[in-house]
């Protein structure tokens, strides 16, 4: 089937609404959606759900002769496979330039970066050795298919279990799961996709497209990285030129990003190895709430259903004024900003911020509630504080949002919290701060 | 009892027929036979008891059913070809059994003729608009079926633009055709729709939910903002209001109100009244 066109009058509100920063599920500009990871009876099975993009993956393995000119390495294999019940456009038998570049980018990004220690794979050198096979199946499309196929495989390699294997002289004992426990993969590091769309030349920027942002979008950044910030692999196309200054921005988003879904990851293999060790019940039938045949559900999505201007001036009356450390940047050339003395300075800045924001966590759908109930305050002349700032009933209006260091829950659900676009390089600091807090 | 003697009546198919009347409400699966009220008089507990011979043996009182979305006949039952809860209307005036229904959940879309649906214009070749309508072929839409057009005065249309129109030819047969334009000649509201505003997709149900008379949803979205808004059969809604942001929340609650509760509708909107 062919895919459904998309008419000029939802590209057009879809890049108005970006320009005010404005997604259509009510994310922020760095937002993730909910990352849901459920395992299987097997191990080695999961399925991973980022908001409605689901990825099924398994690994598998199997005792092979190694390559020629790789006597003591085992052998890796990667597929990803998009099924046609994913979108109407995906057709059996056509190998379509979009999934040729996202098994190139998958390999790229675990083959590569050298995650699995491949030379534990093997067993007897030049004769036998494991072949990992990892097979990832997209369930269902709604944007980002990369993101939740590297998640996918690298929580299906942590979660698989291979037969143990042992070596006297010349005999070789493979032992069956009942005879001796299974092992896992001896695993260095866990390489994580994260995907940056581009618009209107390279000027807005969204973390996670979803399937109509990624229509609109001119072109894609992907970065893969680990926890400990090292890149593994980087892919742009779409052909936007990117400044040097946007690339690093978008590797210091991802190195947060990263580290909270391995933290997510480790936690749900954690439940898993609880649950199984227990002797409690696991696999996907146990992930499925049981519900009546006739009951819709749908997950809470946080639905930002306020009046911005109501909203950024009640912010704005309790709020604090912003401390003196923000400085005004320098401008140097349109893009190239700087702040303070030199790099360090805003190194240094980071890492205390992160460390404080640790504890401001909580639920969206929560968080909004709270504010719902407080707003019933009417919306009073702000011309008494000494904040900066705004408002007026233009919609062209920008919206400078305060130091969130008191209320990181307040401010998670507002919306265009847009800083002049002068300070690019000190938006960073100020955005991850909320992020983090947030999440 | 009802249920009980129609225990005995099997169908070919080997499942036991249902009276449909014990069924209403309850969800139903494709394959079911449901009898209706009063073949469940002629079967009889066990069929074996003796009926009185009536001398007008062929005046049995036929009561006229419609069969509606999901069932079909199957000699002289109901056969459920989709699977939901199984409804039924009480004839208004006059004879009749009444319609019988299966209310599903479903998102894709079927061309019905009558039907007013929006559509994506994706070519234009020659005189013909193609549309894509969510079906399983584009519809082809003249250009001559716009409120005052001629040969001479052609209708603006682009390619990407969204029409509103309704269907006069969908069988399963052929292409579609679709006009915008009543038989009167006259527009009522079809057409091109507006540059601005959104389009989003929602299941087909709720979309009969929305368009239904005195329906509670659309009265309170109207009081919260002033705003434009299209309603298509084939799952399609097309809203605007003044702001970006007002428009993005009434896209968000019309699809959440597939998955909530009155009551949670309700408490939704007076938040959105206060602020």
């Amino acid at each position: 089937m062919k895919e459904t066109p998309l008419s000029n009058c939802e590209r057009r509100f879809l890049l108005r609404a970006i320009e005010e920063k404005k997604r259509l599920d009510g994310r922020q500009t760095y937002d993730y959606r909910n990352i849901r990871i459920s395992f299987g009876t097997d191990y080695g099975c999961c399925i991973v759900e980022l908001g409605k993009t689901r990825v099924l993956g398994q690994v598998s393995c199997e005792l092979v002769s190694p390559k020629l000119n790789r006597a003591t390495e085992g052998i890796l294999f990667f597929n990803l496979e998009l099924s046609q019940m994913a979108a109407p456009a995906f057709e059996p038998g056509r190998h379509s330039d979009l999934l040729v570049k996202l098994n190139r980018l998958l390999e790229r990004c675990l083959r590569n970066s050298k995650c699995i220690d491949t030379e534990s794979l093997c067993v007897v050198a030049g004769e036998k050795v494991w072949q990992i096979r990892v097979d990832l199946h997209l369930l269902n499309h709604d944007g980002n298919i990369i993101d939740a196929a590297s998640i996918a495989a690298i929580v299906a390699l942590c979660h698989f279990r291979r037969p143990d294997v042992s070596v006297q002289g010349d005999e070789v004992t493979l032992y069956t799961p009942e005879e001796r426990d299974p092992v896992p993969l001896s695993i260095h590091h866990m390489p994580i996709c994260v995907s940056f769309a581009f618009f209107q030349q390279g000027t807005y920027l969204l973390v996670d497209p979803n399937e109509r942002e990624e229509r609109v979008m001119d072109g894609l950044l992907v970065i893969a990285m680990n926890k400990h910030r090292e890149i593994c692999t980087i892919q742009s196309s779409g052909g936007i030129m990117l400044l040097k200054d946007q690339v690093l921005r978008c590797s210091k988003i991802a190195g947060v990003k990263v580290a909270e879904i391995t933290e997510l990851i480790l936690k749900a293999l954690e439940n898993d190895q609880k649950v199984r060790k227990e002797g409690g019940k696991f696999g996907f039938a146990e992930s499925i709430a049981n519900q009546r045949i006739t009951a819709f559900k749908m997950e809470k999505a946080p639905i930002d259903t306020s009046d911005v201007e109501e909203k950024a001036e009640e912010i704005i009356a309790e709020a604090e004024p912003p401390s003196e450390v923000v400085s005004t940047p320098v401008l140097w050339t349109p893009g190239t900003a700087q702040i303070g003395e030199g790099v360090e300075n805003s190194w240094g800045d980071l890492e205390d911020s992160e460390k404080e924001d640790d504890e401001g966590g909580g639920d969206e759908a929560i968080i909004l509630d709270s504010i719902k109930m407080d707003t019933g305050v009417e919306v009073s002349d702000i011309g008494s504080q000494d904040a900066p700032i705004i408002l007026s009933d233009s919609e062209e209006e920008e919206m400078i949002i305060l130091e969130p260091d008191k209320n990181p829950k307040k401010i998670r659900t507002q919306t265009t919290s847009a800083k002049q676009e002068k300070a690019p390089s000190k938006k960073p600091v100020k955005r991850r701060k909320k992020k983090r807090a947030a999440n | 009892m009802a249920e009980a003697a129609s225990v005995a009546a099997e169908s070919l198919a080997g499942s036991r027929a249902r009276a449909a009347r014990t069924v209403l409400g309850q969800v139903v699966l494709p394959g079911e036979e449901l009898l209706l009220p009063e073949q469940e008089d002629a079967e009889g507990p066990g069929g074996a008891v003796e009926r009185p011979l009536s001398l007008n043996a062929g005046a049995c009182s036929r009561v006229r059913v419609v069969c509606g979305p999901g069932l079909r006949r199957c000699g002289d039952r109901l056969l459920v070809t989709k699977c939901g809860r199984l409804r039924h209307k009480e004839p208004g005036s006059g004879s009749g059994g009444g319609v019988y229904w299966v209310d599903s959940q479903q998102k894709r879309y079927v061309p019905v003729k009558g039907d007013h649906v929006i559509g994506i214009v994706t070519a234009k070749s020659g005189d013909i608009f193609k549309v894509d309508v969510g079906g399983s072929e584009p519809a082809s839409l003249s250009y001559l079926s716009f409120e005052g057009a001629t040969k001479r005065n052609r209708p603006n249309v682009q390619v990407g633009d969204l029409i509103y129109g309704q269907f006069v030819v969908a069988n399963k047969d052929m292409e579609p055709e679709m006009v915008c334009i009543d038989s009167c000649g006259r527009a009522n509201g079809m057409g091109v729709i507006g540059q601005d505003g959104l389009l989003f997709k929602v299941t087909l149900g709720l979309i009969r939910k929305l368009l239904a008379p005195d329906c509670e949803i659309i009265q309170e979205v109207g009081k919260l903002y002033p705003l434009e808004i299209v309603f298509g059969m084939n799952g399609r809604i097309w809203v605007k209001a003044k702001t970006i942001q007002q428009t993005l929340i009434l896209a968000n609650i019309l699809e959440a109100c597939e998955h909530m509760t009155s009551d949670q509708r309700k408490q939704i909107f007076s938040r959105l009244a206060e602020s």
